[in-house]
């Protein structure tokens, strides 16, 4: 508590980002009790009307209420960012400490493996998969997890370098403990803190890697809401009716800088380089 | 033992030397890599549900057949791979599946000099926003002229291109009214929309890699000597300090080539650009796999060729990665 009270009070902005994110995510999960409407039910002799008091921003052209495609697109946009960072950080640490802690020829290798994959262009091949295999959510994460956990891997891996000549790790080899005994008991937990906030700056890049698949369509398929797809939606229609444009972009806008305000944030109060200039 | 000794006599033949080595070495890495990713992609696609035939219209088990037999489909799919080698190192990529009567390698001949041009002026219009706006936070940290820059490199980065392309087409295209809001090459004027839509989240980036690279040199010793022997201040943050000072930017564009390739999916799709990106887009939604499978593997090609070029240009520029030797 300490730690948090410290933070916000230098980070005002990062304070703000995590109220906003946490009200999003709290609306995001008790959903169904404040949307009268569901995010698929149709009126189409209502069409697309402006923002009104029974409608609070409006519906779109199949009169469905924005208000409420925008609660179920945050719940599916969210899941997505959540769970495809979930995967990539569980493939990074892994990766990345398992090349640290053993270190030589396994480690050049297990790196230059990261390398080669770093230099190709992901986008195209989370595509083919999901045209290959089906566009689906649960699909959709796994594969953006699968493809995003290099840079997780090389932050672990250098962090692991460090720690793998530390006492207490010699400590337990020479008691004979095993090395996945020490990996799991005493690296991993030491490389967390830096892992959570790297995460905060995952979750940002995989969301809007999901907006940008189900803009193109690719992605979560209609009647399905999140933030692509509304954004798409509101593209199409813009010209006629603004508001399905403007208010899902705002609130995707506003969510990306939450999140990268915070992750920025946490990564500035925990960069060791600048505990070391201050103590 | 001579060669060790050649390594002091002549730096720059010795930087050379080791310079191609570094290149044909990375080459030599890439080519496994690039039959790999073929490979892998060809497999997949085949491996799909569904021939490429399963259209809405059923055809007959005989022209099925035929067509199967056109195409060589039946073969076995080590063969057809190894045709399929043979004849795209010769940049055949055979016929696509969708637009009867074309060639994916005359496709990817209309729509690559497109997306090529959009991505040029994107890159274009990245760094010299980027770039600028980098240094001119740099000179004044902390004050206004930081904040601003970087504020306004904020919103580039979290106004992505599918939010910024719609907006900027319905301010300037609709409710202005003064720029036109598809096409490529086609109106006067219809390149910049793309283009911004495009370079914006480039430009946020380099902006901050800039500055960060800025700041860090010119704190450095040479800066201080420079400004003591009474050079102009023009000079030392164009000549002394920019050279270092664009080094992350220098590292960066490789990865933002790849990632402007990416990023022309949704630009073209969004303003009807008839480049690779759309085609790839619509090869996608068609199962198109001919075609998805040659767009693929030429941007898998340029991807990694740019990142090599951008490695070379980032150890050519600084001198400290030539000395260390980490060229291996």
């Amino acid at each position: 508590m300490i730690f948090l009270a410290n933070f916000y009070k230098n980070h005002k902005l990062a304070f703000f980002s995590s109220v906003f994110i946490f009200g999003l995510v709290f609306l995001a999960i008790i959903t169904p009790f404040i949307t009268p409407y569901s995010y698929a039910e149709q009126n189409l002799f209502l069409g697309a009307a402006p923002p009104s008091s029974e409608y609070m921003l409006g519906t779109d052209v199949l009169g469905r209420d924005l208000f409420t495609r925008m609660l179920y697109g945050s719940r599916v946009s969210l899941l997505v960012g959540f769970l495809a960072t979930l995967v990539a950080l569980t493939i990074g640490v892994l990766w990345g400490s398992i090349a640290g802690y053993l270190g030589g020829r396994t480690d050049s290798i297990m790196m230059r493996i990261v390398d080669i994959l770093d230099g190709l262009p992901f986008v195209i091949f989370l595509i083919l998969i999901l045209v290959i295999i089906g566009r689906s959510m649960t699909l959709l994460f796994l594969a953006i997890g699968a493809f995003g956990w290099l840079s997780m891997a090389r932050i672990v891996r250098v962090q692991v370098l460090g720690l793998r000549r530390q006492d207490y790790v010699l400590a337990a080899q020479s008691m004979g403990a095993s090395n996945l005994r020490i990996l799991l008991n005493h690296i991993i937990p030491n490389v967390l803190s830096s892992v959570i906030v790297y995460s905060t700056l995952l979750i940002p890049q995989f969301m809007l890697l999901e907006a940008f698949l189900s803009f193109l369509g690719l992605g979560v398929q209609p009647p399905e809401s999140s933030w692509g797809i509304l954004i798409r939606e509101g593209a199409i229609t813009m010209e006629e009716y603004w508001w399905l444009l403007i208010f899902p972009s705002i609130v995707f806008s506003l969510t990306l800088f939450a999140l990268n305000f915070l992750g920025d944030g946490l990564r500035d109060y925990l960069d060791p380089r600048k505990t070391q200039q201050l103590s | 033992m001579v060669s060790k000794h050649a390594r002091h006599s002549s730096l720059p033949v010795y930087f050379f030397r080791r310079l191609t080595y570094f290149i044909l070495k990375r080459i030599f890495t890439y080519i496994p890599v690039m039959l790999v990713v073929i490979s892998a992609t060809f497999f997949m696609v085949h491996a799909a549900p569904g021939g490429p035939f399963d259209d809405d219209r059923v055809a007959s088990p005989e022209i099925l057949k035929q067509l199967n037999e056109t195409y060589n489909l039946n073969d076995p799919l080590i063969t057809q791979l190894g045709n399929y080698l043979v004849n795209a190192v010769q940049g055949d990529f055979g016929p696509s599946y969708k637009y009867p009567g074309r060639t994916v390698s005359e496709l990817i001949a209309s729509g690559l000099p497109i997306t090529v041009e959009l991505a040029f002026y994107a890159i274009l219009f990245a760094l010299l926003l980027g770039v600028l706006s980098g240094i001119i936070a740099s000179l004044n940290p902390g004050k206004f002229l930081d904040y601003l820059p970087m504020s306004i490199s904020m919103i580039g980065i979290c106004v992505p291109s599918i939010i910024l392309g719609p907006i900027l087409i319905l301010f300037f295209g609709i409710w202005i009214d003064i720029l036109p809001v598809s096409g490529w090459g086609e109106f006067s004027g219809d390149k910049i929309l793309p283009t911004i839509t495009l370079g914006s989240a480039y430009a946020a980036i380099f902006a901050r890699l800039t500055r960060g690279g800025m700041l860090e040199i010119l704190a450095q010793d040479f800066i201080r000597t420079a400004r003591a022997k009474g050079l102009n201040e023009t000079r030392v943050v164009f000549f002394h300090a920019l050279r270092g000072g664009i080094m992350p930017t220098i590292g960066f564009l490789g990865p933002a080539i790849a990632g402007l390739f990416a990023g022309s999916f949704v630009v073209e799709t969004i303003f009807q650009i008839n480049g690779i990106g759309r085609y790839y887009v619509q090869a996608a939604f068609n199962r198109d796999y001919t075609l998805i499978l040659g767009i693929s593997i030429l941007i898998t090609f340029f991807t990694l060729t740019f990142v090599l070029l951008s490695d070379i240009l980032a150890t050519y520029l600084n001198p400290r990665l030539r000395e260390k030797g980490s060229m291996n």
